[in-house]
């Protein structure tokens, strides 16, 4: 009887915790927006995070006033990106990132923090065999990122 | 034969390094700060491991009441705990050159703040209640509960959108990764899971010898 008891207890604690786990997750799990979603309903001034895939060619840097334009596609639509920093990195064309930033009433997003967003794949080198040494090497004389 | 288990670690941990340093190869894409992988991803599956320790441990000890049940799942979720912060340090680590940021609130990332929070707080009430049983009780009912977070920590970037990536590794499918790459991650996951039972026989041990004294 005790036993059935502490059982039907347990059985609720942990299906409340799981339910507020996945109700709390839920809420806030559109991490982003994709070109389309913003494009089908942006608001000017509002404050949202875009993800998609920095176009090819559409990167443009000026190193003397730090202003950094691209766009970002979904494959369905695009949205034009400024921003005025350095991008990390891996930030790049054709490859995945998310920008946090407002809607401009002049149809275009700006952009206040870059954020690369990298592929679960993992490459070697093409001469793999002993390139990860010597790569090693040449980065420890400053020579690498 | 924990002193064995410790000399053992350390050697995997050396061949470890070396897998990290010497033989896997610089990556492609990211460059040297890539094989930050080899802590990070260990870590987190060590962590996984010892939290699934402490589910079966703390079911073992509902079900028989025994000790020493009770004893293995408090050594393995303050491991695991060890082991989660690592994870989180070393993740934040990479995140900071590659993504541009420390940290950012995305499903992954919140998911492992919860889990890290959650046997925080499994170590909390442990301390927080004095009589011995009744603290094994709560805390073995609490240990069955939180081992719902490892399966929302692992499927968080396939259900959600996430700034992290999906696995490379841990998915149906052949791997993202080179063979060598995927090797220097299994030895390193060795000498971590050594180094997980080096700490965990240690702990153990000071935990009975901790109930002999009281007791």
């Amino acid at each position: 009887m005790r036993k059935t008891k502490f059982i039907t207890g347990g059985a609720v604690i942990a299906a409340a915790l799981a339910y507020m786990i996945y109700a709390g997750v839920t809420q806030s799990a559109v991490y982003f927006v994709t070109p389309a979603e913003l494009r089908a309903s942006a608001v000017a001034g509002k404050a949202y995070r875009l993800g998609g895939m920095v176009l090819p060619g559409s990167v443009t840097w000026e190193p003397r006033t730090l202003a950094l334009h691209f766009t970002l596609g979904d494959g369905t639509a695009t949205v034009p990106v400024r921003h005025k920093g350095t991008p990390p990195d891996l930030f790049g064309e054709g490859r995945g990132a998310v920008v946090e930033g407002t809607w401009s009433a002049d149809g275009y997003f700006r952009a206040s923090l870059i954020l690369a967003k990298h592929s679960e794949e993992y490459k070697a080198p093409h001469d793999a065999s002993q390139a990860g040494y010597k790569e090693l090497i040449r980065t420890l004389q400053g020579d690498g990122r | 034969m924990t002193r064995v288990l410790g000399w053992l670690a350390a050697l995997a941990l050396l061949a470890g390094l070396g897998m990290a340093f010497a033989v896997a190869p610089r990556e492609a894409t990211q460059g040297t700060v890539q094989r930050i992988m080899y802590v990070h991803v260990p870590s987190v599956w060590v962590a996984y491991c010892a939290f699934v320790v402490v589910f079966v441990a703390s079911i073992a000890y509902l079900a028989t009441r025994a000790e020493a049940a009770d004893r293995l799942a408090h050594a393995s979720a303050e491991v695991g705990v060890l082991f989660t912060g690592l994870t989180i340090a070393t993740g934040s680590i990479w995140g900071k050159p590659t993504w541009g940021t420390w940290w950012t609130w995305d499903a992954r990332l919140t998911s492992v703040a919860v889990l890290f929070v959650m046997y925080v707080g499994y170590l909390l009430l442990r301390g927080m209640i004095d009589e011995g049983e009744r603290a094994a009780r709560y805390a073995a009912v609490l240990g069955v509960v939180a081992a719902l977070n490892i399966p929302l920590v692992h499927f968080s970037v396939l259900w959600w959108r996430t700034l992290h990536q999906p696995p490379s590794l841990m998915k149906p499918g052949p791997s993202s990764m080179p063979p060598v790459i995927v090797r220097a991650l299994l030895v390193n996951f060795a000498a971590f899971a050594l180094l997980y039972l080096y700490f965990v026989a240690k702990r153990v041990r000071l935990l009975r010898l901790e109930g002999e004294a009281g007791a």
